[in-house]
């Protein structure tokens, strides 16, 4: 009886033990940080470091959240939503059905839509960047004069920050449909086509059905991944740009007031919020639109 | 309805030999089964009358059009997959409908049509239901409803029995049979099972290694084998093919010392008894018991002679010998004989 409990208590430490550097990870990075928000957003910055904090209760929360300045981050992160995954889960599953034909050159052609997914920001930054630059970039060289420049112009920027978003998601899009695509089952499309439905019928009535788990997932995945970027914005517009509040997202205030300006308060209340905002589109993406989705395959 | 014809038909897959030469007529109305061991090609056959694959060369004939470049939904022709295919999204009701549905039918026609079709396989009750939340037996009805709603010029079906157990097996077999009397609808129905084949095809096309063997009923196939391989396919269990030498037009199995006499040519051999031509006696060709396998009714014992494996049909009340008991075993009927080389039958 000992043996075996002892054998028992070595399976179980050798299995806790095996879970710790990934536990440890995920405390410091995520639990901790997460809670910590908690207590942060009670209290007021001190004015000078070293200084104590000020009790806030939820005040600050109050004064956060009503203020000028979240009113147009929160626009700023819904319009780059919209504008972004609608048209990147749209574009990666007509890429991905493209590239889903038998022929000859396809993985090549596969793989350079996916590596799109794999760029980091900066790199699609440099490339847009460049793409956008009111002097050697793509528009001068199309004979049109950017004045003031597409990154600076207060209503296009939000815009160029969304093709750049969307540069990147449809490589994600693109591989999460590939692969749904191949899962589907060969021989129910094969019926499709011998019942009569040409590829457009056959496309809208048994692949994109069939294909809804996968819709609902990338819809799902990248609603909070776009309301968390703020890569782009800072690297081509940055506080001093002239359309910095059109793109000053609420992933980007949080950045500045933890780490540029620091107000750890405020950068709590804000990510707290946002949290509260993605928390609720998610469920509501659950609620409503996965009673579209058809799991049996 | 309609014939379908093979012409020349060749079918290759890189360098892989899949069919070769293949011709072969379907008659109107006719319940045609290709019926052979696993990678033989007549699953590549059906599919190239549904259009799912290209001949390398030859021609596929649907009533008197060449249809190697119509695609697969202007063929009019249905097909019942293996795995049924239904649309899993789909409720039974709009799975029959679909072919309906890419037609210009009315909602009334179309009704009228799954109604008339579900009643015919029994699924008046189920069409509300999602193919989830059927049983094999009913996934099976389901497919063949979808197949005979839209009334089709030929019906193919890719080994639709498999997949359910041996008693649904046996009675589907018999739905199927029914079902192709009352509508005379042209049909190909691929099997490895040559029960199935035997049970329900006017005409069977046996295929071998991408090579049409014989094409007959199934009693020509069973009495009148073109060769060895055919012989040994057909039946249940197939026939014993023996080692034989043919000397001065005596015929003796390879390690006995028995002969007896044949009209024959000179050399090797090989000889083709069925289980119940031959039987023990106290005396004839010796054998060594090596197996019984009792199913019932009758006993099969299986008996190694010389180098050859024979079985033999006897009744389940008859004495049995015991394992490894030898025995004597005689042939109640004239064996068939076939080129020990190339299984051609020689007489």
């Amino acid at each position: 009886m000992s043996a075996k409990r002892s054998a028992r208590v070595r399976e179980a430490t050798l299995g806790y033990a095996l879970i710790l550097p990934a536990l440890l990870l995920v405390t410091v990075f995520v639990l901790y940080p997460f809670f910590r928000n908690f207590s942060l957003f009670l209290y007021h910055a001190p004015p000078y470091p070293g200084l104590p904090s000020k009790w806030a209760g939820l005040s600050q929360m109050w004064e956060t959240v009503s203020s000028t300045s979240f009113q147009q981050g929160l626009e700023a992160t819904l319009l780059y939503t919209v504008l972004v995954v609608p048209i990147g889960v749209l574009l990666g599953l007509v890429f991905a059905v493209a590239a889903h034909q038998k022929l000859k050159g396809m993985a090549i052609y596969r793989t350079i839509f996916a590596t799109t997914a794999v760029s980091s920001v900066a790199v699609a930054a440099v490339v847009f960047g460049t793409f956008m630059n009111p002097v050697f970039g793509l528009l001068p060289w199309l004979g049109i004069d950017p004045n003031p420049s597409v990154l600076q112009n207060p209503t296009w920027a939000m815009f160029a920050m969304a093709v750049i978003g969307l540069w990147q998601f449809v490589g994600l899009s693109f591989i999460l449909f590939s692969a749904g695509l191949q899962s589907l089952p060969e021989e129910v499309l094969e019926a499709a086509k011998i019942d009569g439905a040409g590829a457009v019928r056959s496309f809208f009535q048994i692949t994109v059905p069939l294909l809804s788990p996968t819709i609902f997932y990338v819809f799902t995945v990248g609603t909070i991944a776009a309301m968390f970027t703020f890569g782009q914005m800072d690297l081509l517009v940055g506080p001093g740009g002239a359309s910095f509040v059109r793109v000053n997202t609420l992933a980007y205030q949080i950045y500045q007031y933890a780490v540029t300006t620091p107000n750890p308060g405020v950068a709590a209340c804000i990510s707290i919020a946002l949290f509260i905002l993605t928390a609720t589109i998610t469920f509501l993406n659950f609620r409503f639109l996965e009673r579209r989705v058809n799991y049996a395959t | 309805m309609a014939t379908v014809a093979f012409r020349n038909i060749d079918k290759q897959f890189g360098s892989n030999v899949v069919l070769h030469d293949l011709n072969l007529d379907v008659h109107d109305g006719e319940f045609l089964v290709l019926l052979g061991p696993s990678g033989c090609g007549k699953t590549t056959a059906l599919r190239m009358v549904a259009g799912l694959e290209t001949p390398s060369s030859g021609e596929i004939l649907i009533g008197d059009q060449v249809v190697n470049d119509v695609a697969p939904r202007h063929r009019d022709v249905a097909m019942v997959f293996q795995s049924y295919a239904l649309y899993p999204h789909l409720s039974v009701g709009r799975n029959i409908e679909f072919p309906l549905r890419q037609q210009d039918l009315s909602a009334d026609e179309r009704k009228r049509k799954i109604n008339e079709a579900a009643e015919m396989l029994g699924l008046s009750d189920l069409l509300d239901r999602k193919p989830r939340q059927l049983s094999g037996g009913q996934r099976q009805r389901v497919a063949l409803a979808r197949a005979i709603v839209r009334d089709p010029l030929c019906f193919l079906m890719d080994e639709p029995l498999s997949n359910l157990d041996a008693t649904l097996r046996t009675q589907t077999r018999a739905d199927i049979v029914r079902l192709q009397q009352r509508l005379g609808t042209t049909t190909l129905f691929v099997t490895h099972d040559q029960v199935e084949a035997m049970t329900m095809g006017h005409r069977i096309a046996v295929l071998h290694e991408g090579s049409l063997q014989q094409v007959g009923t199934p009693t020509e196939l069973y009495e009148d084998p073109a060769n060895a391989f055919v012989a040994s396919f057909v039946g249940n269990p197939g026939m014993s093919l023996l080692a034989a030498t043919a000397s001065n037009g005596s015929i003796a199995v390879e390690g006995t010392a028995t002969a007896w006499s044949g009209p024959v040519s000179e050399g090797s051999i090989t000889i083709g008894v069925r289980p119940d031509g031959v039987a023990i006696r106290s005396s004839g060709i010796p054998a060594v018991c090596v197996g019984l396998e009792v199913l019932g009714a009758e006993v099969h014992v299986l008996a190694d002679v010389g180098t050859s494996r024979l079985v033999i049909s006897q009744p389940a009340h008859a004495p049995r010998p015991k394992l490894g008991d030898p025995i004597e075993v005689e042939l109640l009927t004239q064996p068939l004989i076939f080129d020990a080389t190339t299984g051609a039958r020689q007489s």
